[in-house]
């Protein structure tokens, strides 16, 4: 009766096993997402931070460097503490903020470690290091910040904070992960990706509670980080640093330029700040205090701060008439003070006159020629034509748009168009005599300090420029810094036309800024006035030296200095004085730059 | 000639050797499970469980020798004396045990703890061979049915009272004996339709499915055969005592302990609660689950060994072999437990007297019942309760008992000559 029952408990015995064995080839085989669980419970991905590039000046003096921060770290587990008064005093943190810290470290995790103390100093780490061994479940973790041993530079040089949501979101690589530091502007900002190295990660094992268990495989799967690359920066630290203290309790710019190479050697904005303030643990406090102040310390004038050029913008002038044709040495103008006021000088003046003395009614006669060539029978159309075909030549000196220097933000001023004319006062309804400011760089144009800068070093040059840029090496290698800083920029005029303006400048010097005159180095200069409408107009000046083979272009701005010829001059050449001699042969020049006081 | 009436060459050889392969894998397993790195402790260190395990199974081998000296006519002897032993055992249990995780299931003697449920199985498996070896014995009749229910009954209840719901259940294994020697087959037939509604009653959350299901196969029955009034009462009532038994079953178990009633849930919808309830089960799929098809390698499992299954050196040893040797290395314990079963069938068979079959077929359905349920819960399929799995699990208790169960069985089927009698 009971034959087939074995055979009914074998086969019942053969399907439980199969029924299991079908159950695990299905979670075990045919379904991976367990492996990726696993994986996620039990192996924690660490990132390893590489160490951020070094900026070095273009002496190969240090400029930025990483500073090792501590960060007093809890587990408040392992935490014992017999002695709480004295605890509080190695430690320098008052009782409520150590019951506070170890609460919040235990609500996070009573195993893993979070920060008790933050940002500890080297100084303050090394006089609590010897206590740390006293103190089961404290150690401490090591972090780097940035460091300036030269206070200086700090708008070009930039600072590192946290990411924020927007860049994050932008990042599309997904490189970046939230509280990373990244560069925000400046020099950082600019060339992040090459400092920032490449992040390594270490996949380390964890238990069911979090603690750590060792490297995975043994750490078959790890990467290094990879250090950020080493800059060499265009900056002559030591003329930076003398330019800053030149500029001291003034508002303005310097901008020096090697002219064969477009290196900036200084980039002064005035006032500036301390960049070691937007670092570490006082970053938030002071950034919030710097950004309110009202001399806005970070506000990088040399390239965000425009102004009309002025006088200076007659040399452009010159030269497109003389590319033109319109102009040639020879051309005779009468200072003609009904059109445009001027001040007392020989009359009339040929060209390397009206440079000397930067004659007013010479260029306005002059920008006449070149704009009305007579192309169209209506004086409004003629006008327009001519307004374009000269913004043209003006554009490729680095004017009216960004000249592209490695800094983010940099504004390009600008040079009004045709169509500029055409909203302003209507088609057809405007004519030279409505435009006619722009023949002594007033109205409606705007330049930046570095822009002028550049123009020094195109008329240095005789032609040509480099593009500004702060950085002339990445990891020692000049040849990876971008194409463009070693590509050469013509401006689309003859050589030849410069001699007579190099030479005219060179005599201006004596006439309108003789405190700017050194011995033994011949300076080529143009002063300039940039009108402020609301009060003392700023003192500019361009310059290069030496004349007979130009090492270095210099664009000054003081505001509310007045008249070009004193501070600005004074200053510029100072800074002349300073790079090629490395030494100041006038001290009373500079006790009279540094006791003038604009603000 | 001589040769074959050596005593060693009637033990059935084959069931010791997956017998010690099952043990020796389950020790490596153990090691595995509580292997840790940075500890680097060896397989021997006696302060570890891999190490305490080898005391267990050596002192399992001293008692497989003590049973297999003994006289063979002890275990039928003292059947009876043993289960009444066992039952006062599991009767003093509550009172004087150790309490661990609110239950009194164990006995402390000096750094061993033993728990007199897991020997009370093959106590019982004894007194239930005594029971059925009388020749009279028939289960067709209600009468003996009720006396081997009875056998059953008394140390279920005595264990329920620790409360060790989990092994208490292992009791109900007997049934597979039971199957086999003769008890009607409607038993079962019924039995299981009742797991099955049991299991869609609590798998579907609304009621209102069964209750329109059972009324359209009510309906179909009622149309299929003849409309005799009498049939017609008898399928709606049929009817009505399901759906009753339905709602009635939710009742019973929104009434169970909290905890219990979470495993039950937590089968159904194994993500309801990973990080609560459902935890032990989550975590051990996924320990198994990333094993793949080769494992992970020996000793490089992460999730066993970082401590993210529970009681993984003991009911959840399965993990640590799905984790570090895969399906393949599942695939083989698979085999071995079926092949060891269907072996214990072959010798069961073969015995010559219904005391060796009887408790044949009891060692049969303990080790099934175990195999069974413990690997189905730690892939979800069975909720989470509390039984080891045979010879892998860590544990002296368990594997005495089953080393004891099993050995009886092996004894007894190498004297199967000499039981020659009273088959029924």
């Amino acid at each position: 009766m009971n034959d087939q029952r074995p055979l009914v408990i074998v086969v019942a015995i053969a399907l439980v096993g199969m029924v299991l064995l079908t159950k695990l080839f299905l979670i075990q085989v045919a379904d991976d997402s367990f492996l990726k669980r696993a994986e996620r419970n039990a192996i924690q991905r660490v990132v390893d931070h590489p160490y951020r590039g070094l900026v070095y000046d273009r002496t190969g003096k240090i400029m930025v460097y990483n500073n090792p921060i501590f960060d007093l770290m809890i587990i408040p587990r392992e935490f014992a503490i017999k002695d709480t008064a004295r605890f509080c005093e190695i430690f320098q943190i008052n009782k409520e903020q150590l019951i506070e810290g170890y609460n919040s470290a235990r609500k996070y995790s009573s195993v893993k470690p979070s920060p008790l103390i933050k940002q500890i100093s080297t100084t303050d780490f090394a006089r609590i290091q010897d206590y740390l061994i006293d103190y089961p479940g404290l150690f401490v973790m090591t972090r780097a910040v940035r460091s300036y041993p030269q206070p200086v530079a700090a708008n070009a040089l930039g600072y590192i904070g946290e990411i924020s949501a927007r860049q994050l979101e932008r990042d599309t690589l997904k490189y970046y992960r939230q509280g990373d530091f990244v560069g925000l502007s400046g020099i950082e900002g600019f060339y992040e990706p090459d400092l920032r190295g490449v992040k390594g990660a270490k996949y380390k094992m964890v238990n069911v509670r979090g603690v750590d268990k060792g490297s995975f495989k043994n750490g078959e799967y790890d990467t290094a980080s990879v250090a950020g690359n080493n800059l060499t920066s265009t900056i002559d630290l030591a003329l930076q640093q003398y330019g800053e203290m030149l500029m001291g309790g003034k508002r303005g710019s310097v901008v020096a330029i090697e002219p064969k190479t477009g290196e900036i050697l200084a980039m002064i904005s005035a006032p500036s700040y301390d960049p070691n303030l937007l670092t570490g643990a006082k970053f938030g406090t002071n950034y919030l205090q710097l950004n309110q102040d009202d001399s806005k310390p970070l506000f990088n004038r040399p390239i965000m701060a425009m102004y009309p050029p002025g006088s200076i913008f007659k040399v452009v002038q010159s030269l497109i008439g003389l590319q033109m044709g319109v102009l040639t040495p020879n051309t005779t103008y009468s200072c003609n003070r009904s059109l445009v006021a001027c001040h007392n000088h020989p009359n009339p003046v040929n060209l390397f006159g009206a440079v000397k003395y930067s004659c007013n009614p010479y260029y306005h006669q002059a920008y006449r020629a070149m704009i009305n060539r007579e192309v169209s029978r209506s004086t409004f159309k003629d006008t327009e034509i001519g307004l374009n075909i000269w913004r043209e030549s003006v554009l490729k000196f680095g004017l009216g748009g960004q000249l592209g220097v490695d800094l983010y933000n940099e504004k390009g001023g600008s040079i009004p168009t045709s169509q500029y004319y055409d909203r302003v006062y209507g088609p057809g309804r405007w004519k030279y005599s409505t435009i006619y400011s722009l023949s002594i760089g007033q109205g409606e144009m705007m330049v930046t300090p570095l822009q002028m800068a550049n123009l020094a070093a195109i008329f240095a040059n005789k032609g040509y420029y480099y593009t500004p840029h702060l950085i002339k090496a990445i990891d020692g290698d000049p040849n990876k810094i971008p194409l463009k800083y070693r590509t050469k920029n013509e401006v689309g005029v003859d050589a030849h036309h410069f001699d007579l303006i190099q030479d005219a400048m060179a005599e201006a010097i004596y006439g309108t800024a003789a405190r700017a005159a050194i011995r033994d180095i011949t300076i080529a200069g143009k002063t300039g006035t940039a009108q402020n409408p609301q009060g003392e107009d700023h003192s500019v000046f361009i310059a290069f030296a030496p004349k007979e083979d130009p090492k270095i272009a210099i664009a000054v701005y003081v505001e509310n200095a007045g008249w070009g010829g004193r501070a600005a001059a004074s200053t510029a050449s100072l800074m002349i004085e300073k790079y090629l001699r490395g030494e100041i042969t006038r001290p009373a020049l500079e006790e009279y730059v540094l006791a003038g006081n604009f603000m | 000639m001589r040769q074959e009436d050596l005593y060693i060459n009637k033990i059935d050889w084959l069931t010791i050797v997956i017998y010690a392969s099952l043990v020796i894998i389950g020790w490596f397993n153990i090691y595995a499970a509580v292997y840790d790195e940075q500890a680097a402790m060896s397989i021997f260190d006696f302060s570890i469980n891999s190490g305490k395990q080898l005391v267990w199974i050596g002192t399992a081998l001293l008692l497989i020798t003590l049973i297999m000296v003994a006289d063979y006519r002890l275990f039928e002897n003292l059947s009876l004396v043993l289960y009444g032993i066992f039952l006062v055992f599991l009767l003093i249990t509550p009172f004087f045990g150790k309490e661990i995780n609110g239950q009194r299931a164990w006995f402390e003697i000096g750094a061993f703890r033993l728990q007199p449920a897991e020997f009370a199985k093959f106590a019982t498996a004894l007194a239930l061979a005594k029971l059925m070896e009388r020749p009279t014995f028939d289960l067709g009749q209600t009468k003996h049915q009720l006396q081997a229910l009875l056998v059953i009954m008394l140390p279920v209840a005595l264990i329920m009272l620790q409360p060790d719901t989990g092994t208490a259940m292992v009791y109900t294994a007997f049934f597979i004996m039971l199957y086999r020697e003769g008890m009607p087959q409607h038993y079962y037939v019924i039995g299981l339709s009742f797991i099955t509604i049991s299991l869609l009653a609590l798998g579907i959350e609304n009621n209102l499915y069964i209750v329109v299901g059972v009324a359209v196969l009510v309906l179909i029955l009622i149309m299929l055969g003849k409309k005799k009034l009498g049939r017609i009462i008898g399928f709606i009532s049929l009817g009505l005592i399901i759906i009753g038994y339905t709602y009635s079953l939710d009742y019973v178990v929104s009434k169970l302990p909290e905890h219990q009633q979470n495993r039950i849930m937590v089968l159904f919808n194994p993500d309801l609660d990973p990080l609560g309830v459902g935890w032990n089960v989550t975590q051990s799929k996924i320990a198994i689950g990333s094993g793949g098809l080769m494992g992970k390698g020996y000793l490089e499992g992460t999730q066993t060994k970082f401590d993210f299954v529970p009681e993984q050196h003991t009911d959840f040893i399965f993990c640590t072999l799905g984790e570090e040797f895969g399906w393949l290395g599942s695939l083989v314990v698979i085999i071995l437990f079926c092949a060891l079963l269907i072996r214990l069938v072959f010798l069961a068979e073969r015995q010559k007297n219904r005391f060796s079959r009887v408790y044949g077929y009891c060692v049969i359905s303990i080790l099934l019942f175990h195999f069974m349920i413990n690997i189905a819960m730690t892939i979800g399929l069975f909720p989470v309760v509390g039984i080891p799995l045979p010879f892998f699990s860590y544990g002296g208790s368990s594997l005495w008992s089953f080393t004891i169960l099993l050995f009886i069985f092996i004894k007894l089927d190498s004297h199967r000559i000499q039981l020659l009698g009273r088959m029924g």
